[in-house]
């Protein structure tokens, strides 16, 4: 089997404060094959960003990474200084954040951003470059390329700018991109545009991609597999077709009757009682416990981790025949 | 109200003074001065101004040593008159207290009042109020003060100055600083009459001016507390100079100030302890409440971690 | 009654977005005005929830103020109950105010947060003059927290100390304090987690079965929109390019702008269906396309719609805005 691209083993994510560590993300594990698009999914709190931002090195302090480990193929890159996190940044991974206003320079031209992006992590000259940045453009989809590469970010739509921002991303030829919440700021129209680009264009370069957000439907339509996170775990992870038609977790099983459709229209909606639990107010055992209709006794006492069924793995004892067997209520 | 209190100790706020030697030092400085502004007349040695209880041949005590002629002590000695310095410090600290406080009043409330006007009512109002604040500004403080004070002593018949003197003191200084209590209060007002909760107070007929005052204005005074606090230190300094520089605080009821400008006189004849002392406390006094108004604004900045 | 509960006829709304006079005189630039909402006319039965569904620069934030009195329409008008809706405070309008209130899409911006939820809840009821009694406000209060799944010991609190779900539930709390029939609700699920926007539409509903309301529900999620309307309306750069029933609208769309929108419904169904490319972006509405301002992104557009703006024409049980359309061109 080849080595994956990408391998997140046991990362915890704490927040010191006066009362003792908080713990915002608990032991996450998962592995990103080359060229797949891994969504990880959740819902405010869930721990899905700050997941994305200790790979990229970039957790805000007083978080921290408090123990666990990630490696980018055979290197690992959780505890690098920052020198060598800034060389890995770009040159093997991109970053697509959502707000592209405060990802892009106001004060420069798009030539020069894209340009010294490329001369930092590639060594060509000056021309070389400003053709490549006018390739990458053409390739994202901005019109009269070679004209608008000289513009200013303000003068640039919505749309147009995240599409400038993916360029940006892929400029150095990335492994890996992290897209976190690309697509949150835009028009449901032009939504739809841009996640076409970023697959496109990755998959055209054989770059891998992890799609953080909280919309269902942008996973669905992009992803392979995706993850599914609560109060700082995952709860289930596996491909994007079994998950989503036929989730095993209970939480994903909520989360999926919420969403309205276009399809069912006068039935309610499902809802799920109460809601995630402050970083303070984590239940024991199982973080979901409190909310779960099928919870049992070890649901109250024991941590599940992630067991396989089927084609996914699902983080729940309903799942785990010996704990089923064991206890009920 | 315990309750409330305990809520209190529990609280963030709290929390960081208590991990601030700076703040809790600069706390305690405040409070034994303004204490002792406050119980002057039961802790003072004698009242200064009362000229029956003085007693001439004591003048020029040194501080902590018996007197020559008369045998008895001053604490940190006595002045020309007889005067002890230390009962002096303590009602001078009165009147610069009250004055310094009193001033800093007037100015967050005549500044917070215009500065919601301006920034609610917007247009012309707030762009003549927003000049007007800026021609204030070219002049400098004192200068302002000082055109207030010549223009009160010129209305005034003589009977009447020493008595009017504070007051005037109180709306110069206070008339000198309200343009930045104006522009804070407007900037926080600008940035709040947009937000949704005004705009349901509109839709259920609120008048304009109801919405200010209940709406606005309770949250537009954090930044206010902390710029009052700084404004107090610089207040009792203006009021120190203005005094010092003989038209503030009148002779009968004088100031730090005054009493810096009367050791002023006697310094290089050796009776230093006349200028010394007094110039201690309104350091000490400035001092600490100026660190305490840096540190509030630390602490209530929600962006510093 | 006999006619609808709001009817809203040929109204406009433009925005005044000149440089600052300086600027304008050394540079020698005319005013610029901003169309947001250009000549929209629909109405509201009692008791029915209309949905107007819109991206940005569509004009759904300014017809829902407008319909509301919080901004003066620059011409047209608005009839609640036949009468007409003003901005100022008289007898008659604070009578009127009792009877419409709104829900804001920022559960944040929304309560104020040097108050107490009870006096929020409490707002409307105390400045409108329903209930002048305090103990009598107070128990209402307490009802009303019961009713949107609070606790009475919630009343309390501030707005700080609740997540945004909760809070949405004490801003619905707050809009039935005066006991109104008609609610316009501005995007009010669009910053909530989904699982919590379930929450919050089932509660909506059930308010709305309980209490008799009618919605005007304001969103850009078509998908929350077939869950809470029975009509629908669509609107491009501030005009309403089609009206239809719920149900039609998702089954048989007919404005091209429509359909563009449904195809960018994200497919949770996975039905890996192709999606017809979906072209351009929402233009500047300063300087708006000419004619149907939707003819450079139509993938139908002819000749005449560059010149002529189509008028929002009976089609079918519901309305559309599209030469094609009207000529009936476009097959369903």
């Amino acid at each position: 089997m080849t080595q994956p691209l990408l391998s997140v083993k046991d990362l915890v994510i704490e927040f010191p404060t006066r009362d003792g560590p908080l713990t915002a993300v608990d032991g996450v594990s998962f592995d990103l094959a080359a060229g797949e698009i891994l969504g990880v999914v959740g819902e405010s709190g869930a721990g899905k960003s700050l997941t994305g931002s200790a790979i990229m090195g970039l957790l805000d302090p007083p978080g921290r990474i408090a123990s666990g480990e990630i490696w980018l193929g055979s290197q690992r890159i959780d505890n690098l200084a920052e020198e060598d996190m800034r060389a890995i940044r770009g040159k093997r991974i991109g970053m697509v954040f959502q707000d592209p206003l405060t990802s892009l320079n106001p004060l420069y031209t798009i030539a020069q951003q894209l340009i010294e992006t490329i001369r930092t992590h590639i060594k060509i000259n000056e021309s070389d470059a400003r053709k490549r940045a006018i390739g990458l453009l053409d390739d994202v989809g901005i019109p009269a390329a070679s004209r608008r590469i000289d513009d200013y970010p303000y003068q640039f739509s919505g749309g147009m700018r995240q599409r400038v921002v993916i360029a940006l991303a892929l400029a150095a030829e990335p492994e890996l991109v992290i897209a976190d919440e690309p697509t949150t700021a835009l028009d449901v129209s032009v939504q739809a545009q841009i996640i076409d680009v970023l697959k496109e264009q990755c998959t055209e370069r054989g770059a891998s991609i992890i799609l953080i957000t909280h919309d269902m439907g942008v996973i669905a339509e992009t992803a392979n597999r995706v993850a599914v996170m609560y109060s700082g775990r995952i709860a289930e992870i596996g491909p994007v077709r079994d998950i989503i038609k036929n989730a095993s977790h209970p939480y994903t099983k909520g989360l999926m009757g919420s969403i309205p459709t276009l399809a069912q229209a006068d039935d309610r909606l499902t809802q799920i009682p109460g809601s995630m639990p402050r970083l303070t107010d984590i239940p024991a055992g199982c973080a979901f416990n409190p909310r779960c209709e099928q919870v049992f006794d070890k649901c109250r006492t024991e941590r599940p981790f992630l067991v396989p069924n089927a084609t996914c793995e699902v983080a729940c004892w309903l799942y785990d025949e010996a704990a089923v067997k064991e206890g009920k209520k | 109200m315990t309750a409330a209190f305990a809520d209190f100790l529990a609280s963030d706020f709290f929390y960081k003074f208590r991990r601030s030697p700076v703040a809790i030092g600069a706390f305690i400085v405040t409070a034994i001065l303004v204490l002792s502004a406050l119980f002057a007349p039961i802790i003072a040695t004698q009242n200064p101004f009362d000229p029956g209880s003085l007693n001439l041949m004591n003048g020029f005590s040194k501080p902590g040593i018996a007197n020559d002629f008369t045998g008895e002590t001053f604490f940190l000695g006595t002045d020309d008159q007889g005067r002890d310095i230390f009962s002096t410090i303590l009602y001078g600290l009165r009147v610069s207290l009250f004055v310094g406080f009193s001033a800093v009043m007037f100015a967050m409330v005549l500044g917070a009042t215009l500065g919601l006007i301006a920034g609610y009512t917007g247009g012309r109002t707030d762009t003549i109020i927003m000049r007007i604040a800026d021609i204030q500004l070219t002049f400098p403080a004192i200068l302002v003060a000082l055109l207030i004070f010549g223009i009160a002593k010129g209305i005034t018949p003589p009977s009447y100055r020493d008595e009017v003197a504070i007051w005037v003191l109180i709306i110069a200084i206070g008339l000198s600083d309200w343009v930045q209590f104006a522009r804070v209060v407007r900037g926080a007002t600008l940035v709040e009459r947009n937000k949704e909760y005004v705009q349901a107070a509109k839709l259920i007929g609120r008048s304009p001016f109801s919405i200010m005052i209940k709406h606005i204005l309770p949250n537009t005074l954090g930044p206010v507390l902390v710029i009052a606090t700084i404004s107090l230190a610089l207040a009792i300094i203006a009021e120190a100079t203005l005094s010092f520089l003989g038209v503030g605080a009148p002779p009968t009821q004088p100031s730090l100030g005054t009493l810096i400008s009367i050791g002023q006189r006697f310094l290089f004849s050796g009776e230093w302890w006349i200028l010394f002392y007094p110039a201690l406390t309104l350091l000490a006094l400035a001092l600490s409440v100026n660190l305490l108004g840096d540190w509030l604004r630390d602490a209530l900045n929600p962006k510093l971690k | 009654m006999t006619g609808p509960l709001i009817k809203v006829d040929k109204l406009t709304r433009d925005f005044d977005v000149s440089k600052p006079w300086l600027n304008r005189v050394i540079e020698r630039e005319a005013k610029q005005y901003l169309r947001a909402v250009d000549d929209v006319s629909f109405e509201i039965k009692k008791g029915e929830t209309l949905a107007l569904v819109g991206e940005s620069g569509s004009g759904k934030s300014t017809i829902a103020k407008m319909l509301v009195g919080l901004l003066k329409p620059t011409s047209g008008t608005v009839l609640f109950d036949d009468q007409p809706m003003r901005m100022d405070t008289s007898d008659d309008m604070q009578q009127l105010r009792k009877r419409f209130q709104m829900i804001f899409q920022s559960p944040f911006a929304s309560l104020n947060p040097r108050w107490k939820v009870s006096d929020i809840i409490a707002e409307p009821m105390v400045v409108l003059g329903v209930e002048k009694d305090r103990n009598k406000i107070g128990k209402r209060v307490d009802e009303l927290l019961d009713l949107v799944g609070l606790s009475e010991k919630d009343g309390n609190k501030f707005p700080h100390e609740f997540s945004g779900g909760q809070r949405q539930r004490i801003a619905i709390a707050r809009s039935l304090s005066s006991n109104p029939e008609f609610i316009v609700c501005d995007e009010p699920t669009s910053a909530l987690d989904v699982s919590v926007q379930a929450q919050i539409l089932n509660l909506m509903r059930d308010l709305q079965d309980e209490l008799g309301l009618t919605y005007l529900f304001i969103s850009h999620d078509l998908s929350v929109v077939r869950h809470m309307a029975n009509r629908i309306g669509v609107l491009y750069l501030g005009a309403l390019v089609e009206v239809a029933e719920s149900k039609t609208l998702f089954q048989k769309p007919k404005h091209p702008y429509t359909r563009m929108l449904l195809d960018a419904v994200p497919d949770l169904e996975m039905t890996n269906r192709m999606r017809k490319e979906i072209t351009g972006e929402i233009p500047n509405p300063i300087n708006p396309p000419s004619g149907c301002t939707f003819h450079p992104r139509c993938p139908f557009a002819e000749e005449r719609c560059k010149i002529e703006k189509p008028k929002l024409l009976i089609a079918g049980s519901g309305a559309a805005a599209c030469h094609l359309v009207e000529d009936g061109l476009l097959s369903t």
